[in-house]
């Protein structure tokens, strides 16, 4: 099998026409593990939703190429069928619908025409990655993240990670909401993922994730951009100083190029309904 | 009919072919009414059955109500109705069967297109199949007969029950109540009789598959239902139909009477083709601490016009209703529940789900009346659309009427389009956006789907990938 090879160059992004990404130039490569640091709102989860594929961000320049085929061609499907993965920051719950029943159709549409997923071997597996996680053995029956706590959904992310097996997998602040039991059981997870075949990019501001998951490259992103890469003394770093002496290196006062959130908005209707719209 | 008109109808029978269950089998109708009601019409049809005269009266008031009955102007618009134009009786075979192996042949290769008996051996404690008018399959399992459980066609429980059939019949829903509903009164046929005795909890539960046959025939069954003092029963109804180039319409009743501490649950999914008109009353009266559970899917028919109610006499009754409606292309799905509380300490919960796609219209119409009597009773009521494009409409219509300060009534509604981040999150794991999409619409009606009986919950899930193919793109 060829080693996989995530290239990005020179990606700019834009949501609702404002340029979010400005030229992020990033190769991961099967047996890497890469970390992107950085503070709020430098453009690190949109760098993550549009190698995926959001609809709300739109590529204006740029490329991203998954073993030389253009990912940016690709709609969101076929870039997870190509090989990608992207453990979400906020996993969308999706009610009436089973965990079991989702990771087998999902793992079915990787199988070739005519053949089916195995069974037996598919709950083995599921019971198994279950346990390892220690999430609740009643995971499979349950609906998709639906009343999930915050650490159960990024377990759950994980746990398709493992389910699925990508070639590059995005884990986009999978810490966050994490204890410290959970921090150790989801960094054995995606160490036991390591291999030639398997790249992988983890968003993060917190150091704590890197102590269980040690990475072979650290990024810095600000304004955009990547801004400085390293290794792991990067990380020790940025523990000790925080990111003043990069802006002051780069001469910039502030980091960001999202200032706000995007909100939801509640929109009513009539006397009796209300409705959470998202803001698109 | 001249030899043109036949080849024409031939012509439009060989077109429409599209419907899943749009097969049709030849059978030789051996009696039918023509086209058209009347007052001879009317005792004709009760001539044939050789009914006793009080039904033939209740049959003929019922019809003069119909004649000078308006038609309902509050919901969607019927004026393409043209009485003249249906076939109110159509007897398919001589007499009702009590064995598979007698039934027809014409009639059990449709039926065997649906898969009844398979279904019968794992599932069923008793089928009782309607096809056109008359019901020509009927098996009582033992199971029944021991227990003291009657389960036939309406027809014969006329017969053969006159005294506990004339007590019930027309009290829960008389024929004065709409103008299907007299309809109905006037020229039914066929239908389910069931009466459970006392204390008799049967868990396994009964079945009837419904079919129209014949073109332009209406279709006018009469179901019965009595679960005595603390019986229980769960009825299973199901429709697939046929399609035809010529409307045709469907006016039922439904009527149910559960006593004290009886329980009943009565479970259809109607997937009329789209050139039904299916204009249906359904109602159950519970006494005391009675509990009557409407199931009720509404996927198929050109027009639906369906409101199941519970009428909680008795204190401490319960009614609830679970419902989904799925609106595509030129349909109007018109459905929802009532629930009239009229005594202490009743309770009521409705859960609707609504979905419409490809231009499809539907609506959640539905009751919540709280009586003077009914002091310290609850509703709740949460009725859920998703709006798959943007050529599709959805309303919620929902009626509170407060008649007593001591009541609690609870109502959640929301409408969504098919959410983006839910769309990205299925997507981002390699399902296509059809995929997503029916999965997102497959969980939306999961609280519906897993009140079913297995096969039943299998079946609307295929019915639903179907209605949803092509919906994508």
């Amino acid at each position: 099998m060829q080693k996989p090879v995530l290239t990005i160059s020179e990606l700019h992004a834009n949501v609702e026409d404002k340029e979010i990404l400005k030229g992020v130039n990033l190769e991961i490569k099967g047996g890497e593990v890469h970390a992107i640091m950085g503070p709020n709102g430098t453009g690190k989860s949109t760098l993550s939703s549009t190698i995926m594929g959001h609809p709300k961000y739109h590529v204006t320049s740029g490329t991203v190429t998954l073993n030389e085929a253009n990912v940016l061609e690709m709609s969101v499907d076929e870039r997870a069928r190509a090989g990608l993965f992207l453990a979400m920051q906020y996993p969308a719950e999706v009610p009436g619908v089973t965990n079991s029943d989702f990771l087998r159709t999902a793992m079915q549409t990787r199988m070739e025409d005519g053949k089916d997923v195995p069974l037996f071997k598919f709950i083995r597996e599921l019971d198994k990655n279950v346990e390892k996680l220690e999430m609740r053995e009643d995971l499979p029956h349950r609906y998709l993240n639906e009343g999930f706590s915050g650490g159960e959904k990024k377990r759950n992310e994980i746990l398709q990670m493992l389910m699925l097996k990508p070639n590059i997998a995005i884990l986009d602040e999978i810490d966050s909401g994490l204890d410290v039991d959970a921090l150790r059981i989801v960094g054995e997870a995606v160490n036991s993922m390591r291999s030639e075949n398997f790249g992988c990019l983890l968003i993060t501001h917190y150091q704590r994730l890197l102590d269980h998951i040690k990475p072979d490259f650290v990024h810095i992103m600000m304004k955009g951009r990547i801004v400085k890469s390293g290794g792991a003394e990067l990380i020790e770093k940025i523990d000790r100083e925080g990111y003043d002496w990069i802006k002051k290196e780069l001469g910039i006062d502030d980091e960001r190029v999202i200032v706000e959130e995007q909100k939801r908005k509640v929109t009513s209707i009539g006397t009796c309904a209300t409705k959470e719209m998202l803001d698109l | 009919m001249s030899a043109e008109i036949k080849e024409k109808k031939h012509e439009l029978e060989n077109i429409v072919t599209d419907y899943k269950y749009g097969f049709k089998t030849e059978h030789k109708n051996l009696k039918d009414t023509g086209k058209g009601i009347s007052e001879a019409v009317v005792r004709e049809i009760s001539a044939i059955k050789g009914e006793p005269e009080w039904m033939l009266n209740y049959r003929l008031k019922a019809y003069a109500h119909f004649a000078k009955a308006e038609m309902p102007s509050w919901g969607p618009d019927l004026s393409e109705i043209n009485f003249d134009e249906y076939t109110y009786y159509i007897k398919p075979s001589e007499k009702a069967e009590n064995s598979w192996e007698d039934v027809p042949n014409e009639i059990k290769d449709t039926f065997d297109k649906l898969g009844i008996p398979e279904a019968e051996a794992k599932f069923l404690s008793g089928v009782s199949t309607q096809y056109e008018s008359e019901v020509v399959y009927h098996n009582n399992q033992k199971e029944l007969e021991e227990a003291g459980v009657i389960f036939m066609d309406t027809d014969s429980a006329l017969r053969q029950y006159p005294d506990l059939f004339k007590e019930y019949f027309g009290k829960v829903i008389p024929y004065a109540d709409n103008k299907f509903a007299a309809l109905n009164s006037a020229v039914w046929s066929g239908g389910s009789f069931i009466y459970v005795p006392k204390g008799v909890k049967i868990e396994k539960p009964l079945q009837s598959y419904f079919r129209i046959n014949t073109e332009s025939m209406g279709q006018f069954e009469r179901t019965l239902i009595i679960v005595d003092e603390g019986a229980d029963i769960h009825y299973v109804e199901g429709c697939t139909a046929p399609t035809y180039s010529a409307d045709s319409l469907h006016a039922a009743v439904v009527e149910i009477y559960v006593r004290n501490g009886g329980r009943c649950r009565y479970s259809t999914i109607q997937n009329w083709s789209s050139n039904i008109l299916n204009l249906v009353t359904k109602r159950a009266v519970c006494e005391d601490y009675a509990h009557m559970e409407w199931i009720d899917g509404n996927i198929g028919s050109k027009i639906t016009m369906k409101y199941p109610a519970c009428v909680l006499k008795g204190e401490g009754a319960k009614g609830t209703t679970i419902s989904i409606a799925f609106a595509g292309e030129g349909q109007i799905q018109d459905a929802g529940a009532k629930m009239i509380h009229l005594a202490p300490n009743t309770s009521s919960t409705i859960i609707s789900k609504s979905l419409s796609r490809n231009g499809g219209n539907v609506t959640y119409r539905g009751t919540v009346e709280h009586g003077k009597k009914a002091k310290g009773a609850k509703s709740h009521v949460e009725c859920d659309t998703i709006i798959l494009d943007s050529l599709s409409k959805s309303d919620t219509i929902p009626y509170n009427i407060v008649k007593n300060d001591d009541v609690t009534i609870q109502h959640e509604a929301t409408v969504s389009k098919v959410s983006e981040e839910q769309l990205f999150y299925l997507m981002s794991r390699g399902l296509t956006e059809e995929q997503a999409t029916e999965m997102i619409v497959m969980g939306f009606i999961e609280p519906f789907a897993k009140e079913l009986p297995m096969e039943y919950a299998v079946e609307l899930n295929q019915l639903l990938k179907l209605e949803m193919n092509g919906s994508i793109g």
